[in-house]
This record gives structure tokens, sequence and C-alpha cells, in this order.
């Protein structure tokens, strides 16, 4: 039996993995899209939910906010967002962001700034919730 | 001319037959391309609406801190958010958050390998606008009825 004949030059190993000369493969895509799904019905619930309490108190905006199904969603709207805000960001950044140094240390901020923004609602939701 | 500051564009220069060096044309092209067609015109919205609803996102946070820390922060919030440049700026951000929902559900039709031909790509592309506009009315619709 002959042995097969490669006609590339990764190796076969490599090629199953497929992850690519950067490592990642297609997770980075793929997670934008799992994120984007999911805030589909989230984003839906939660327009038209703060479109329906324009003029609440802050009893009101804090009981609302405490119901643990709302808080749940709003924990929930907050991880998908966050981690979708981030990654858009980031292909932003790579496409009109010139200079090594430029580009990784804007990514860093952006990224920085998206775990801060993201840890600082959640808590919020838990400390409205959780008492 | 400058010079090479970004490894990606090493392989973007190439030579003139005199020898000098010249950068090539990246792409999109936008020297070439023209940018007010539909299909580009709302490619690059998607774009500017998901920076937009980024920003976005942090009133959102702000608004759930405030909430959280006192009744004098929460009025606070909502004062600068009942105020004209708040209302504005809220319009602006339901109109970009629908259009990127939207815009989006379109992005994930095509990543099904479905819509590419053109009339399809004009048809959706119609849909996604009058969506924008009808969700983005339907929404300030329904707080108007509650605020009265």
């Amino acid at each position: 039996m002959a042995a097969p004949t490669i006609r590339s030059l990764r190796t076969p190993l490599g090629r199953v993995r497929g992850l690519g000369a950067a490592r990642g493969g297609t997770h980075h895509w793929w997670m934008q899209r799992v994120t984007s799904i999911a805030l589909l019905p989230l984003t839906v619930w939660l327009v038209f939910s703060l479109a329906t309490m324009p003029d609440s108190t802050w009893q009101q905006a804090t009981a609302w906010i405490g119901r643990p199904f709302n808080a749940v969603l709003l924990l929930a709207f907050l991880a998908a967002a966050f981690h979708h805000t981030a990654a858009g960001l980031q292909v932003v950044i790579e496409d009109y962001v010139r200079g090594e140094m430029a580009r990784l240390g804007l990514l860093l901020a952006v990224k920085g700034v998206c775990v801060l923004l993201w840890l600082s609602a959640s808590l919020a939701v838990l400390r409205i919730a959780v008492r | 001319m400058s010079k090479i500051t970004d490894t990606r564009e090493a392989v973007m220069v190439g030579r003139r037959s005199d020898g000098s060096l010249v950068r090539r044309p990246l792409s999109p092209h936008l020297q070439a391309y023209d940018m007010l067609q539909m299909t580009s015109a709302l490619s690059i919205t998607h774009r500017i609406t998901g920076v937009v609803w980024s920003v976005g996102l942090v009133f959102l946070v702000w608004w759930l801190l405030a909430a959280a820390s006192g009744e004098a922060a929460f009025n606070g919030v909502m004062w600068f958010l009942g105020s004209f440049v708040g209302v504005i700026g809220l319009m602006g951000l339901t109109a970009a958050a629908w259009y990127h929902t939207l815009a989006g559900i379109r992005h994930l039709y095509w990543d099904s390998g479905r819509g590419f031909d053109l009339p399809t790509t004009y048809l959706t592309g119609r849909a996604v606008l009058i969506g924008t506009a009808a969700l983005t009315a339907l929404t300030w619709l329904i707080m108007l009825i509650a605020w009265i």
C-alpha cells in the first residue's frame, strides 16, 4: 500500500486540530455568534422592560431589579453583552488601529474597561437583589 | 514613503518601475469603492451601531450602579436621562440597538450560507431598515403610554 500523498506543508495533526497560526481557531468568531443569539431574546426583554418604566422612582426601580426573574436575566444580559461588546470592539480595533504597540495597548485597555464595567454592573444587581 | 509600523503592511508594499517604494491600497479600497450603495452603507452602519451600543451599555451600568448606591444617585441619573440631551441620546440609542439587533439577525442568516444573491440582499436590507423604524417607534410609543 502506497503512503498517502501529502499536498500541504501543514502537519496532519495541525489540520485535525484546526486551530490555525493564532492557536484560537474559530473560537472568537463562534463565541460572537453564540452571544449574539443569547442577546436576541435578552435585548427584546430588556428594551421593552425599560421602556415601560420611564418615570419610575428609586423604590420602584430597585424593586424591579431585585425581583429574582429580572435579576437573573439582567446578570445574563450583562455577561453576554460585555462578552459580545469586547469581541466586537476587538475586531474594530484590529481593523483600524495601525502599529503593534498602539493596537495591543488599546485592546488591553478596552478589554479591561469591559471587564470592570461588567463586574460593577453585576455587583450592583446582586447588591440590590440579595439583601 | 513613511516607515512601516505594522507588520501586516509589509506584504502591501510594492515598487514602481523606477525602483521607488509604493504603499499599495488596502481593502476596502475607499478610493475606488462607492460607499453610498445600500450594501456597504448598511454594513458600516452595523459596525457604527455596535460601537454606539457599547457606549450605551455604559449608561446602563451607570443606571444600575446609581440604583445600588442610593436614592439621591438614582435621581441624578433619572434627571440626566429625562433631560433634553438624555432623551435625544436614548432615542438614538434605541434606534442603534434595534438596527444592530436586526442587522445581526441578517448576519446570522448569512452565516448559514443563505441570502447572498443581490435581490435577497436588497430585500433583507430594506427589511432591516423598515424593522428598525417600526421597533424604534413602538418602543417610544410604549414609553409615552407608560409616562402618561
